[in-house]
């Protein structure tokens, strides 16, 4: 975003008034300057700015603007990377914050890479933009198992879980949990959301999922309605 | 008489492959059409091209004449989709969801899998092109800080080797430096691409006779 290095290296972000300084947060996340968004992060709780807002203002606020331009084709997985590891830095000030005064969550999800898939950028993004937006989430990490699941919806008892994969060759693993919630009759008792590269809609249907998240930011929304419509029903 | 042609729409990745088994085994009622390689980053657009290719032979193809059309592809990350538009145009493509499965072969790949699950593969034309098909696609050139976000949970590289070249073999052990990744070269030849291929032959040598 920033069209000129040099006036960009100039910026003192004590000197910007708060709705500048949020916009240049979000300026920054864009662009991947972690330690500038660290910067601004810690400016904003300064000025008493409540850990709660400078998360949705400024951190979450920039994130949303950079998953629309990855959906939009103007932004490839690497800006993404960059953007996700700056807001990572602003959520490392803001956490411990967050823990303090977290009153209501809006739900809590379990979500991990499934059995013989390594990969967990997509699964990390989703950790944080759901974090962001107020979910409590625990992640078990890759290459989990139906036994791993399993023991983690026994032990943390989440709204959703949540299962990614990136390989052709390992997607088919998420029927294998959902079936098992089936035959233990606690299918029900959760929301499934499944995401990663090769999946689609389609695919989510016919595991058996209630949703499939094409990005990050979809899962957020998509959870939202699944958590409302649970409650509604 | 003339054998009536077989197309073959292919991944670039494989041109090589698939030219250099044309010539060794005179298969020149081969046509090979390759789509860009670089849709091995972005799978999602394999489907339609891979369809719109069908379309455009077949609309060049006498309708009297029998088109005979495979798919040089695994199911390369469409997750499904791919096979969607085969069946719709009922043709066939290459057995696994990846060319290092069909180069390795389905058992071996899956072993291999089994053995370490953080295995990073190349194959010739990925160790030959590292710099534009890995390296730059992902961003690495210009962000060399995101290689622990990518290659964090990988442990190995393992070089698939369709052919003996001592440089590319030299190659794939600077990739794995890079990648910071320990090094395996296995020799795979052209795998079940080949064999793939041949059945075709044999199946096209029935029809005719």
């Amino acid at each position: 975003m920033a069209d000129n290095d040099d006036f960009e290296d100039d910026i003192d972000l004590n000197a910007l008034p708060d709705d500048e300084l949020v916009e240049q947060i979000q300026d920054d996340l864009y662009d991947g300057l972690r330690e500038e968004v660290i910067e601004g992060t810690e400016i904003l709780l300064k000025r008493g700015w409540a850990a709660d807002k400078t998360l949705t203002e400024a951190l979450v606020g920039g994130m949303t603007i950079v998953g629309i331009d990855f959906r939009d084709g103007i932004l490839f997985v690497p800006e993404v990377l960059s953007s996700a590891n700056a807001m990572k830095g602003g959520m490392e000030v803001l956490k411990p914050l967050l823990s303090e005064s977290d009153s209501s969550s809006a739900g809590k999800m379990v979500i991990g890479t499934v059995k013989g898939d390594i990969h967990d950028i997509g699964k990390n993004l989703v950790k944080m933009m759901m974090e962001g937006a107020g979910f409590e989430v625990i992640d078990l990490g890759i290459n989990q198992s139906v036994d791993e699941y399993f023991a983690a919806l026994d032990e943390h008892k989440p709204d959703i879980l949540g299962m990614s994969a990136l390989l052709t060759t390992t997607m088919p693993y998420m029927k294998v949990v959902i079936d098992e919630m089936v035959s233990r009759g606690i299918r029900d008792d959760y929301i499934v959301l499944v995401g990663g590269a090769p999946l689609n809609e389609e695919f989510g249907e016919a595991v058996g999922a209630d949703a499939y998240c094409r990005d990050a930011a979809s899962a957020v929304d998509i959870a939202k309605e699944q958590i409302a419509l649970r409650k509604a029903g | 008489m003339n054998t009536p042609a077989t197309h073959i729409i292919a991944c670039g990745a494989l041109a090589n492959e698939l030219l250099a088994l044309k010539k060794l085994n005179k298969w020149d009622h081969f046509k090979i059409d390759c789509l860009p390689a670089k849709y091995h980053q972005t799978p999602a657009l394999i489907p339609d091209a891979v369809k719109e290719k069908i379309k455009q032979i077949q609309s060049k193809t006498d309708t009297n004449n029998q088109i005979e059309i495979l798919v040089a592809y695994g199911d390369c990350g469409t997750g499904g989709l791919l096979d969607v538009v085969l069946q719709e145009t009922n043709t066939k493509r290459l057995p696994g969801a990846h060319c290092y499965q069909f180069f390795a072969g389905l058992d071996v790949f899956n072993n291999l899998h089994e053995a370490e699950i953080g295995t990073f593969y190349l194959t010739d034309f990925l160790t030959q092109h590292f710099e534009t098909y890995v390296w730059k696609a992902l961003g690495l050139d210009r962000k060399p800080e995101l290689l622990e976000m990518y290659f964090g949970n990988y442990k190995k590289m393992i070089y698939l080797a369709q052919t003996d070249n001592k440089e590319l073999t030299q190659k794939g052990q600077e990739c794995a430096q890079r990648l910071g990744l320990s090094y395996e070269r296995i020799f795979t030849g052209y795998g079940e691409m080949e064999t793939q291929l041949q059945q075709q032959v044999y199946h096209k040598i029935e029809m005719i006779a």
